[in-house]
């Protein structure tokens, strides 16, 4: 297996000419996706002539915003090969806080600090129980998924925070007369700069090496416990803040805000090609994953499909991703074989 | 369990400490069951009541249930979390048919369910071990697929507790000799699957796969055989699972059983099975999630608000986890020290 992928990728740097490359860039999971996204814009032009247009654009990036920019640190750990489901929990634990604190009549925006550190806390203990203790990530995220969203039901109880001030109403509208919302643009400002650390850094080729070998990234020098053990920091404090931006555009908040929201965004990440496996993934291929099951989602509302029916379509969209490479792997293998008794027939 | 098998056979005075606490894993979770159970009966008397223990012990029935299958596919190394959405589908559809055949006989009903969950897990069987996918993302996507399909069926018309017959509900609510007819059915699954795993060589195979996928291979073991049975078997009892939550609640939604593989597999994983394979039997997933809810109770008993529920679940698990590392960590320095002494 890992001489096959060392071979692809050798052969990848070999040939630069143009063709190969464009098919290249086909054949990879991002350019389907590209695809994808062009078939789903075009038939939801096709249901409704009213599909195109910015208010469609606002709604999907209002409803994607809070998914989004938690699919980007978990696109981060899931490359190093770990993953993270206390996301949603931690969201609602800071929807909680925060809709605690304002109701005793705190200011709002120590309120705001707060829970980004209670997140930055969050994120830590995650990280601290993976990198220092050394426990499986999946079983202590499932662990602090049911702990935050635990402590969340202790600070609001069955009550529902409201009445944020004013200002805060424009997080459910868009930013000036844009049609842009406000924490979509969040999303696309946070996305460059996880882009550009991931892909032209060496961080972010540290990232990568800790997804492909571990031990070989170790012996390296890569501080591999210190990076994992950040990007869960970032991870909660993102998640943190995300649950501030939710509260803020729903006008109030509750213990069970974000409910469910892990899978959704582990499916983001997992949809946009990141490989679960770790060492594979790029930032593009998420916000590509983002814009796709965006326009799906709000061409299927246009032809009243229900939200839960609409689940089928992210399900299997998430099984073709891990599917379809595969299929084009046995495939490629099945052209090299062939190739190679041809060449054993000369 | 590889470390249990190698145990047996050589019988040191080390070799036998390694046997007592690997086996202490499931007795310390039974002695804090027992002293959730006691601490809170001397505080509040009425939590010992016949009544009381016959809630405390039919409660997690349907999570022990589908905390077996669950235990199946996690020993060999992967997951399953569509069972939820199984559990969900087949509630509905055994409800379903008894709202257009009231007088089928329960053991029907309890077959149907137990088909229709099948069906789920032989789609998630096949796709993960003859594809060769990671069982997680394939089982997510199930989880969408299933609950999609899920409300389809549904179409916003829920099941009533009067379109079920009484004997149905009975199997919910009733008991046998002081013995509610959920937890027998429990029991029987438990032991029927524990005995299974202890002595037939499929089961052995699943722990050998989950250890070393790779020395399994070498060693002859049918590889994605074993893990596909594994899936349709967590498929089969989340589909058992669904018809007994049907029997046990009566009335069904179409968000039926939702986030429930989480809890499944922190009762799991509270019971002693690595997450990463290889270790952990079905006694002790089924004793993980008489604990968790042994601990609701006695918190609703204690007049704590039902708010802490949650927490003190996650906190558990964690601790769980943490002192399940601890002894691996132990088991594994004595077996090297042994390995060291031989030369």
């Amino acid at each position: 297996m890992v001489s096959h992928s060392v071979e692809a990728s050798l052969r990848d740097i070999e040939s630069t000419n143009p063709w190969s490359m464009v098919k290249r860039a086909l054949v990879r999971w991002e350019g389907g996706l590209v695809i994808l996204l062009a078939v789903s814009l075009i038939y939801g032009w096709t249901v409704s002539p009213y599909f195109i247009n910015w208010e469609t654009f606002f709604f999907a990036g209002l409803n994607f915003g809070e998914i989004a920019i938690m699919a980007l640190p978990l696109t981060l750990i899931i490359i190093t090969g770990e993953i993270d489901l206390s996301v949603a929990s931690m969201l609602g634990l800071s929807a909680s806080i925060l809709g605690y604190l304002y109701m005793h009549h705190w200011n709002l925006w120590a309120a705001m600090g707060i829970c980004l550190l209670v997140g930055v806390a969050g994120g830590a203990l995650n990280g601290l129980l993976v990198t220092r203790v050394g426990l499986p990530s999946i079983a202590v995220t499932i662990g602090t998924l049911t702990l935050y969203r635990g402590i969340a039901l202790i600070v609001l109880g069955s009550n529902t925070a409201e009445g944020f001030p004013g200002w805060t109403n424009r997080f459910s509208a868009a930013i000036g007369s844009t049609h842009l919302a406000y924490d979509f643009a969040i999303f696309l400002v946070l996305a460059i700069i996880f882009g550009v650390v991931l892909h032209m850094t060496p961080l972010g080729r540290s990232i990568y090496a800790i997804g492909l070998q571990q031990e070989a990234a170790y012996f390296s020098g890569i501080r591999v416990k210190r990076i994992k053990l950040g990007l869960y920091v970032v991870s909660g404090l993102l998640c943190s803040f995300a649950g501030i931006l939710y509260t803020f555009q729903q006008a109030s908040s509750a213990s069970d805000t974000g409910l469910g929201l892990e899978l959704n965004v582990v499916a983001i990440a997992l949809f946009g090609g990141v490989s679960i496996f770790g060492g594979r993934g790029t930032i593009f291929g998420v916000c590509i994953s983002v814009a796709t099951l965006a326009s799906l989602q709000a061409s299927l509302t246009g032809i009243n499909v229900s939200a839960q029916v609409q689940s089928i379509v992210t399900g299997c969209l998430l099984l073709l991703s891990v599917l379809v490479p595969r299929g084009l792997e046995y495939l490629g293998r099945f052209r090299g074989q062939s190739q190679r008794r041809m060449a054993k027939e000369l | 369990m590889t470390v249990l098998g190698v145990v047996v056979r050589q019988e040191s005075w080390r070799d036998r400490f390694v046997t007592r606490v690997l086996q202490f894993r499931e007795l310390a979770i039974a002695v804090a069951t027992v002293l959730v159970f006691t601490l809170t009966w001397l505080n509040n008397s009425s939590f010992g009541s016949s009544a009381s223990i016959q809630q405390l012990l039919s409660g997690p029935s349907v999570v022990i249930i589908l905390a077996v299958g669950e235990t199946l596919v996690i020993v060999t190394r992967n997951v399953d979390l569509s069972i939820g959405s199984i559990l969900g589908l087949s509630a509905y559809l055994v409800g379903d048919l008894f709202v257009h055949y009231p007088t089928m006989p329960v053991v029907v009903a309890l077959v149907a369910g137990l088909l229709i969950g099948m069906v789920c897990g032989i789609v998630n069987g096949a796709i993960v071990a003859y594809a060769r996918v990671p069982a997680l993302v394939v089982t997510l996507g199930m989880l969408y697929i299933i609950r999609g399909i899920d409300a389809i069926v549904v179409n916003g018309i829920q099941i009533e507790p009067s379109q079920i017959p009484h004997s149905f509900v009975t199997l919910g609510a009733g008991v046998v000799l002081g013995v509610p007819y959920l937890l027998v059915i429990a029991l029987v699954m438990v032991v029927l699957v524990g005995y299974v795993m202890q002595n037939y060589r499929p089961a052995r195979d699943l722990y050998a796969i989950g250890s070393n996928p790779e020395a399994a291979v070498l060693a002859g073991v049918r590889v994605p055989r074993r893990i596909f049975g594994a899936f349709v078997i967590s498929g089969s009892l989340a589909g058992l699972g669904g018809a007994l939550w049907l029997a046990e609640f009566a009335t069904v939604a179409s968000t039926a059983g939702t986030g429930y593989e989480f809890v499944v597999i922190a009762a799991v994983v509270v019971g002693g099975v690595a997450i990463f394979g290889g270790s952990g039997t079905v006694f002790g997933a089924a004793l993980g999630a008489l604990l968790l809810n042994t601990i609701d109770q006695a918190l609703v008993a204690s007049r704590v608000s039902s708010f802490w529920n949650q927490a003190v679940a996650g906190f558990l698990l964690l601790v769980a986890i943490a002192f399940d590392r601890y002894i691996s960590a132990r088991a594994e320095r004595l077996l090297r020290i042994r390995g060291a002494a031989r030369g």
